[in-house]
């Protein structure tokens, strides 16, 4: 009886089970009479506790206590036993058990087993979860195979030796020699083993990468024969001869070939050929190509091999089929960099696919078009990438944002365009802006000085129409208190002036200090500007004294230290009807997430008297006011 | 380097779960709860790619996926496999299981989940390809299977005393 029955018996009782309870109860009764079956000696029905532990382990409940049921089960003569043992191993042991360590002895004496498929078990485990230790330790052993035994063996030996590679880079040099003879082998299997152990060789040593260079004409002479051969029904996949060990050859020549004029001359022929041999119309062909496509671009190839390639990339673009659409974008994102120029010439039909149904085309496209953006194509790449914005899968709304914002930075044409552009993403995603993007607009709108009447009219406007938009609503509370003047004069060059009333302008910023959608930054943001406007408005000081008083009592502390602050000031400096002060408070959140927020007083005070009395000792002592209030906040 | 082999049906339940790196036993679960999560919000008509989500490794791997019938067949894997290649090797592997069970289906997987642990082992070693001849895999299965058998047969006469 093989271990497979008892394992159904048991899978069909747990999928008797109707609800999660009675699973975990089937499952609870099965896994201690199996903890109690371990725990007796050998009655033959080890193997097929294991197995059922294992299935138990896939379904998600606990099952390190087979482990050391693993270590036993390799250790036995039986082929069956081993084979539970080995699986278990790879399932439940990790270098971080101290029952791996157990197994070491094991698989070295499996290694040189007489059966190849107890061999094979004992290769396929190490190569899964083998520790430093282990490597280090088997590392010769694995040598000897790849020298001197059957095709089987030595394939899955190369890919040994790649995982001891990885943990253990100096046994590199170790396998160098063996790696190198393993190119003449027949058996795909072994050559496909080989390349990847070569691939692995030479990424990890620049020495090692010189000296395989010597076998790019080897290489070159078998890709050759892969593409040139006629059909052949062992290696064929839909019509091309082994794409898999094309591929890696490919990936191999392209490592090679990198920064290298001899060896990338060696292989222009075979790519030119490759690319225009290769049947493109199932996924095999499409594969090849793609992969040749990249390597052309790597490496240093004639400039008309190059045009080849990217025309066959924007052939791939226009494909029918979403997954070569997606692949030919991915290569472009990996080109943008060096080829900029040939990949504009796609831009159409990357931003076209920026409408496609697929989320993954869509990331990919956005991904493009935003390494696509340049001075030349500012404004149109942003029109498109502004309606992407307004129907984009949430998952891509904050990273589309701080797309165009960097986008905005580096290539806006004018101030006002830029405004405008952040302007449009806040009032379309502003929930999901990074925090910093309040602190930067402000910073621009101040340095836009000509701009000044028409932002403050802009932001009124929106400020109107809805403040649930936090980000929205601070920039407009901000700008409304420092440019209030300019929006209650009632004349605008650049745009339709709003006639309104100091009323109006206090009554939208009393709807936002009271609305429940308002975070308590934003209540600061607004007090403040009220605060502000005291000395830029002249009917209604005293509504303003109220509101401000009326925070003096409220129960978030920055709000009402502000209140109380201001209502000093208020009472301390009635007497200068005839004088006004003009501050700039700027406020910057937490920079990196790591620090909490900073007050940074950018105290630019200038004040006027009309009368001359007590003016410069007024003003010191206001200037000192606020420094100390400054200090006092950088302590907390 | 493909880092997780993951079967699982149209409601979620796993059918193979193979890891080539380690995962605590929890995040393995989760792995597979959102795998099945992203997968199955997808149409029938969109890309075999996703990108992965955030457990698996974020942005730098992506799930490379198939539906056949009732079950999913999804590998994880990182930028240095090809993905269409990859697409190419979960038809092998569906078309070997296909000749080693007769005409597969889900039931096939779900009782005997150590064979296709088996084949798999066949084609996929420590995250990285390892054959993709059907013929040359299905010998190879063959003849470990024939080993089995004839192991227990010689050890069945003792056993029926017991």
């Amino acid at each position: 009886m093989s271990p497979s029955v008892r394992l159904q018996e048991m899978i069909r009782v747990i999928r008797g089970a109707r609800t999660q309870g009675e699973e975990r109860g089937v499952i609870q009764r099965e896994c201690a009479a199996i903890r109690a079956q371990f725990r007796q000696a050998d009655n033959g029905t080890r193997s097929h506790n294991l197995a059922k532990l294992l299935y138990v382990h896939m379904l998600g409940y606990p099952a390190h206590f087979g482990q050391m049921e693993c270590v036993r089960l390799i250790a036995s003569p039986r082929y069956n036993e081993k084979r539970v043992g080995y699986l278990g191993a790879m399932m439940l042991l990790d270098e971080k058990q101290d029952a791996s360590l157990l197994i070491t002895n094991s698989i070295k004496n499996d290694l040189s087993h007489s059966s190849q498929y107890v061999q094979s078990l004992a290769l396929c485990t190490l190569a899964c979860m083998g520790s430093a230790e282990m490597c280090r330790d088997l590392a010769p052993e694995i040598d000897r195979l790849l020298r001197a035994s059957n095709s089987y063996i030595k394939k899955k030996a190369a890919l040994c030796a790649v995982h001891m590679v990885r943990k253990v880079p100096e046994l590199g040099e170790l396998f160098t020699p063996a790696a190198r003879s393993l190119l003449s082998e027949k058996n795909h299997g072994v050559l496909h083993g080989a390349v990847v152990l070569i691939t692995e060789l030479c990424e990890r040593n620049p020495d090692t990468l010189e000296q395989f260079r010597k076998a790019v004409p080897e290489l070159v002479l078998m890709m050759k024969g892969l593409v040139m051969s006629g059909y052949s029904p062992e290696h064929n996949v839909a019509g091309i001869s082994d794409p898999f060990l094309q591929v890696r050859i490919l990936r191999l020549l392209r490592i090679l070939g990198r920064n290298n004029d001899t060896a990338s001359d060696a292989m222009n022929d075979l790519l030119a050929q490759v690319a225009t041999n290769t049947d493109s119309s199932k996924t095999a062909g499409s594969a090849v190509l793609y992969e040749t496509v990249l390597t052309v671009m790597d490496i240093k190839s004639e400039s008309g091999l190059r045009v080849l390639a990217v025309n066959i990339l924007g052939r791939f673009l226009l494909n029918n089929d979403r997954n070569i659409r997606y692949i030919s974008m991915t290569s472009l994102q990996k080109i943008v960099q060096t080829d900029h120029n040939a990949v504009q010439r796609h831009r159409g039909t990357i931003v076209d696919c920026l409408k496609d149904q697929d989320a993954s085309v869509k990331r990919r496209a956005l991904e493009l078009s935003l390494a696509l953006v340049s001075a030349v194509n500012i404004r149109s790449l942003m029109k498109e990438l502004l309606l992407f914005l307004s129907s984009c899968p949430p998952e891509l709304r904050a990273h589309t944002t701080s797309g165009i914002f960097n986008a905005a930075e580096r290539y806006a044409p004018s101030q006002r365009w830029h405004i405008d552009t952040i302007l449009h993403v806040l009032t379309t995603a502003g929930g999901d802006v990074r925090d910093e993007t309040v602190p930067n607009l402000i910073q621009l709108i101040t340095t836009a000085t000509e701009l000044h009447c028409y932002t403050v009219h802009k932001l009124y406007r929106a400020l109107i129409t809805d403040i649930s938009v936090q980000s929205l609503v601070q920039v407009a509370c901000w700008c409304i208190g420092e440019y209030g003047d300019l929006l209650l004069r009632g004349e605008c060059e650049e745009t339709e002036p709003v006639q309104v009333t100091e009323d109006d302008v206090l009554d939208a910023l009393e709807t936002v200090l009271q609305s429940h959608m308002s975070s308590p930054a934003t209540r600061g943001f607004a007090l403040t500007a009220t605060m502000k406007l005291s000395t830029r408005i002249t009917h209604n000081v005293d509504r303003i004294r109220s509101i401000v008083s009326i925070y003096g009592s409220c129960i978030d502390v920055e709000l009402q230290q502000r209140a109380v602050e201001y209502n000093a000031l208020f009472k301390k400096y009635d007497h200068m009807s005839q004088s006004y002060m003009h501050i700039v408070v700027s406020e910057e959140g937490p920079k990196n997430g790591q620090t909490p927020a900073t007050l940074v007083m950018d105290c630019s005070l200038c004040y006027r008297t009309s009368s001359g009395t007590g003016a410069p000792s007024l003003g010191t002592r206001l200037l000192n006011s606020f420094y100390s209030q400054a200090i006092r906040l950088l302590n907390t | 380097m493909i880092k997780a082999i993951l079967i699982f049906n149209n409601h979620g339940k796993p059918r193979l779960s193979k890891f080539y790196e380690h995962y605590s036993e929890d995040t393995e679960q989760q792995i597979i709860r959102e795998t099945f999560h992203l997968v199955s919000k997808r149409d029938e008509n969109v890309c075999n790619f996703l990108e992965g989500g955030m457990l698996i490794g974020g942005s730098e791997n992506k799930l490379i996926y198939r539906h056949y019938a009732t079950l999913y067949f999804v590998f994880c894997v990182d930028s240095s496999e090809s993905e269409l290649g990859i697409l190419d090797l979960i038809q092998v592997f569906v078309e070997t299981l296909d000749k080693c069970f007769e005409n597969v289906c889900e039931l096939d997987l779900i009782f005997h989940v150590d064979k296709v642990h088996n084949i798999l082992a066949e084609m996929v070693m420590g995250g990285m390809v390892l054959e993709t001849n059907m013929n040359e895999i299905i010998t190879q299965v063959d003849a470990q299977n024939k080993m089995e058998k004839s192991e227990t047969f010689i050890f069945q006469s003792p056993r029926q005393d017991r």
